[in-house]
């Protein structure tokens, strides 16, 4: 089937989100379709899916227009979709999920008669189409496990097999690989490879550089709402890069080689314990952060890598103080296992949350008064109870012209920002005073090259001025592009440590919790969590980078 | 400071087996050291017929004070099991079931060996009655709740549901002289508040708790006011209708103790057998159920393949809403005949209560209505006895126990994970 948009159009209020996109998909091919978080990708994908209606522009399949104003409409023009955030039912089977929609009824047979229809569900035909289906397309899955039960590269297998089950013939897949360990990432371009090779099409969405090149037969780059050019996969990196964000980018931030000094934070045997609600059902009873040892020297960064919901953001939140936690917690030597975030951020800690929407900002306050949030009751912006406004406005200034926040005014609400201002405001509050140790929990989720760039070289100037750093990231070009030493978790605990040399493969095969698997780590005694960091630090940062 | 933040925040996991288990244990000695310490000499009677029976089934008669003891130790023993051996789920479920039936036993035997009983037996027959009776109108709530909540409105209306039921039954009824039509208008009046829960639920988008409560509020005034104007000055016109008389099932109503109870009623009960089957199946086997719970599990995953989220959620509060107004057409039409104002008096809510209690299921919520409409049944009979206890700690006591079990039985319940979030594609 051959698919092609032709002028898309999306206004949203004064943005221009879609401004008239063409794209044409010819059968058997896989376009990538590549652009920065906000370019306008997804909205062009949910216009095809019918989810969001354009304001001008036309859908042809096969050369005859259609018209999309419904998922079903979609389905119906045999066009499938795998969402970013999955669309299933966690409580679910997967046979009931994939069946939804297009669920087949018992019949009642009575002789020779054409069945009646019962109005129950057949369960059985469900199941079995779902693993007819895995089997033709080598996508294992078992049809009787709940959704909320499976790990999220299944979870992933199940929407392509719905989407097939639909008989789709162009597959759209939004960020396929964001929530994917290399492992998995290789697996879903082989199942690609073999839908590709039955003559379907797949527009495979991401902003990722080298997925992109690796999989796509051509590459389509979009940028703020317009196709900038469509590319060959043997474009070069840094063409791509430029294209995407409109001028050339530094894709690797240039740091000096680390120089450690005294150990800062030393992290013994810390154990959180599973959800609580999760766990009084009897449903999962495992640790979210189950031992974890290392330490952190001043003046280096150790990168946590792992895939999304393996204990990282649980790991962080424990090291703050918001989670309860077993284990030891040493800061320059003091223990404050047991002490509250605010004490911890008085000694030195600073935080930057993953979500920074939720737990970094108070969308609703201003941007001088977010600056202030964690200094708010001490000198020298306050004095007794009194909030020293002028000072907090002061601040402000300083600050936001020293990290190049761009606002309207240093009192507009910090909610009107956009995201990778946000994180400088983040970052200026957080690193604006003096601190012993960073916390950055996926400090460039979803930000624009441009403000990656600048955050990276933010916190390299930071670990260069004595800083403890830690980054946690789910994405490993941001681990190799700043940690001096990698800690890899999976199901909360650490499955190896590796100096920033190691190869990709190895680092998937710790992110997928194989310890052992991985070849020998040439500085030896790098990969052995019992014995904690120490040895292990040092050695990795001997290594050339 | 740290210490009692940490302990506060300390997972309950390891103490919720200790909850349940201490739970059990109270209950056991209250068994033991209220109802079997004060209980008097002699036997408690369980009857197990109406008087004028054609088959009669002979009474039981039950040594109150041994018995009670037995009861009290057997509900320690399950408390102390529950807290050393880890069980099923079906064990703790039939453990919970069982200590409630021990304590209310516990208090039958009690209650009927004192001087006051007078020697009047424990009429089964009548009590199981009186349950069904009374349950009647619970269980057609609790079911609009389910449609409702398994498809993602939280539905607070359902005592105004009730209510309106109740009273255009028994206006429409009076007026024009038939019950059918006052069933079917009763009805219907539930359906159009179910219309009008969904229209600002859904279409605009109204906090459905506090949009719940204001329709309850509104009932409550209309109802009271009309009842004033036009039913009060117009008793014989607009507030007299007959009942409806009860249907024998042959065969099944003439089985002894079981037909009297289940078998012999009015066309309410048997319609309300009718929506528990009917709701229970049709959410759990059938494509319309699939749909609804995955609209309110996850309203996007059903809307992109293609199912009209919104068009469900209206459908299940109008349907859900006729249900309910049934139930209150029973409070008229089923069984007093005439219309009070506020009758519904809060029935709408322990049905509410029931759903939850029920997990959202329909047999769920049936049984925790049945649980609570035994209670009812239970307080007039031990008032009818003359028990030495003031009638409003009577009235009270069941509850109290509701809510005992409640709090200390109940693990994590779930609702469905879109309950009460309108849905609005990106």
């Amino acid at each position: 089937m051959e698919l092609e948009l032709r002028g898309i159009t999306k206004r949203f209020g004064s943005l221009v989100a879609n401004d008239h996109i063409d794209l044409a998909v010819a059968p058997g091919e896989i376009r990538g379709l590549l652009g920065e978080n906000g370019a306008g990708k997804t909205t062009l994908m949910n216009v095809l899916y019918g989810l969001v209606q354009p304001d001008e522009g036309e859908i042809l399949v096969d050369g005859k227009q259609v018209t999309i104003h419904s998922p079903k409409d979609a389905i119906n023009a045999k066009i499938g979709m795998v969402h970013q955030h999955f669309m299933l039912v966690p409580v679910f089977t997967v046979a009931e999920n994939v069946a939804l929609g297009v669920e087949q009824q018992r019949k009642l047979k009575i002789g020779s008669l054409p069945g009646i229809p019962t109005g129950l569900l057949d369960r059985g035909r469900a199941r079995r189409q779902v693993i007819e289906l895995s089997e033709r397309y080598g996508l294992q899955v078992n049809p009787d496990v709940r959704i909320e039960d499976l790990p999220v590269g299944v979870q992933q297998r199940v929407e392509i097999i719905k989407a097939l089950l639909r008989q789709a013939s162009v597959l759209i897949l939004d960020e396929p690989t964001a929530v994917l360990t290399p492992g998995e990432t290789e697996d879903l371009f082989r199942v690609m490879r073999e839908l590709r090779e039955g003559g379907r099409s797949i527009v495979f969405i991401s902003h990722k550089l080298k997925e992109v090149q690796t999989i796509a037969d051509k590459i389509t780059v979009i940028r703020r709402g317009k196709v900038v050019g469509e590319r060959p996969p043997s474009t070069s990196d840094a063409e791509l890069a430029a294209l995407m964000v409109g001028r050339p980018v530094e894709l690797k931030v240039s740091k000096e080689p680390a120089k450690p000094a005294d150990v800062v934070l030393e992290v013994t045997d810390l154990t959180v314990a599973g959800a609580a609600g999760l766990a009084a059902a009897g449903q999962d009873s495992r640790n979210s952060v189950d031992g974890v040892s290392f330490q952190v020297r001043a003046g280096e960064i150790l990168g946590i890598a792992g895939v999304q919901g393996n204990g990282q953001t649980e790991l962080c939140e424990a090291l703050m103080g918001l989670l309860p936690s077993g284990g030891q917690v040493r800061l320059d030597g003091k223990d404050i296992s047991r002490a509250t975030p605010h004490d911890r951020l008085r000694s030195g800690i600073s935080y930057i949350p993953e979500d920074r929407r939720e737990d970094g900002l108070v969308s609703d306050f201003s941007v001088a008064d977010n600056l202030v949030l964690d200094l708010y009751d001490r000198k020298p912006f306050a004095s007794g109870i009194a909030m020293d406004l002028p000072a907090i406005r002061a601040n402000a200034r300083t600050l936001t012209t020293e990290f190049d926040v761009r606002t309207s005014s240093i009192d507009a609400t910090v909610g009107t920002l956009s995201g990778g201002n946000q994180q400088k405001v983040i970052l200026a509050r957080e690193v604006g005073r003096r601190v012993r140790l960073l916390l950055a929990s996926q400090p460039t989720r979803g930000l624009d090259v441009g403000s990656i760039e600048f955050v990276h070289r933010r916190i390299i100037e930071e670990r260069d001025q004595g800083v403890a750093v830690i980054i946690v990231s789910s994405e490993l070009d941001e681990i190799y592009a700043l940690a001096d030493r990698i800690a890899v978790m999976y199901e909360g605990q650490i499955t190896g440590f590796r100096p920033p040399s190691v190869p990709v493969t190895e680092l998937g095969l710790l992110m997928a919790g194989v310890r052992n698997g991985a070849a020998a780590d040439p500085a030896g005694s790098d990969g052995n969590p019992d014995d904690g960091p120490p040895g292990g630090g040092s050695a990795g940062r001997t290594e050339p980078t | 400071m740290t210490a009692i933040v940490a302990a506060v925040r300390a997972p309950i996991v390891a103490n919720r087996r200790l909850i349940a288990a201490v739970t059990f244990v109270a209950f056991g000695l209250i068994d033991i050291l209220i109802f079997g310490l004060f209980s008097h000499k002699g036997d408690a009677t369980f009857a197990f017929s109406l008087f004028g029976a054609k088959v009669t089934v002979p009474s039981l008669h039950v040594p109150a004070r041994p018995v009670t003891y037995a009861l009290g130790i057997a509900s320690v023993l399950i408390g102390v099991a529950r807290a050393t051996v880890t069980e099923s789920k079906l064990l703790k479920r039939l453990s919970i079931a069982a200590v409630l039936l021990f304590f209310v036993l516990a208090m039958l035997l009690w209650s009927d060996t004192g001087s006051w009983a007078d020697g009047i037996p424990i009429n089964v027959i009548t009590l199981m009655q009186g349950t069904l009776a009374a349950s009647i109108p619970l269980i057609l709530g609790a079911l609009a709740g389910c449609m409702g909540e398994r498809s993602g409105v939280i539905n607070i209306a359902i005592e105004g549901q009730l209510l309106l039921g109740a009273f255009t039954a028994a206006v429409v009824a009076s007026a024009v002289g038939v019950l059918w039509l006052g069933l079917l208008s009763g009805s219907l009046a539930g359906g159009l508040i179910g219309a009008m829960l969904a229209l600002f639920a859904i279409r605009f988008l109204v906090d459905q708790i506090i949009l719940g409560v204001v329709i309850n509020l509104l009932i409550s005034g209309l109802t009271g006011y009309l009842y004033d104007r036009l039913l009060v000055p117009d008793a014989n016109t607009y507030n007299n209708a007959s009942t409806f008389s009860t249907v024998k099932i042959p065969v099944l109503g003439d089985i002894p103790v079981i037909g009297p109870i289940f078998f012999d009623s009015t066309i309410f009960l048997y319609i309300t057998y009718a929506a528990i089957i009917l709701v229970q199946v049709g959410l759990f086997s059938t494509r319309w159920g699939l749909r609804v719970r995955a609209v309110g599990e996850h309203p996007s995953a059903a809307d992109t393949v293609g199912i009209n989220v919104l068009g469900i959620r209206y459908r299940n509060l109008i349907l859900g809403g006729m249900l309910a107004g049934i139930g209150g057409a029973y409070l008229t039409i089923g069984s007093v005949g005439t219309f009070s104002k506020d009758m519904s008096s809060g029935l709408g809510y322990i049905a509410l209560a029931a759903m939850i209690f029920g997990r959202w299921t329909p047999l769920g919520a049936t049984l925790a209505a049945l649980l609570f409409g035994f209670t009812t049944a239970l307080g007039s009979f031990l008032g009818s006895i003359t028990v030495p206890i003031s009638p409003f700690i009577l009235g009270m006591a069941p509850y109290v126990a509701t809510i005992i079990a409640v709090a200390g039985l109940v693990g994590r319940v779930r609702a469905p994970a879109a309950d009460g979030k309108p849905y609005l594609r990106e």
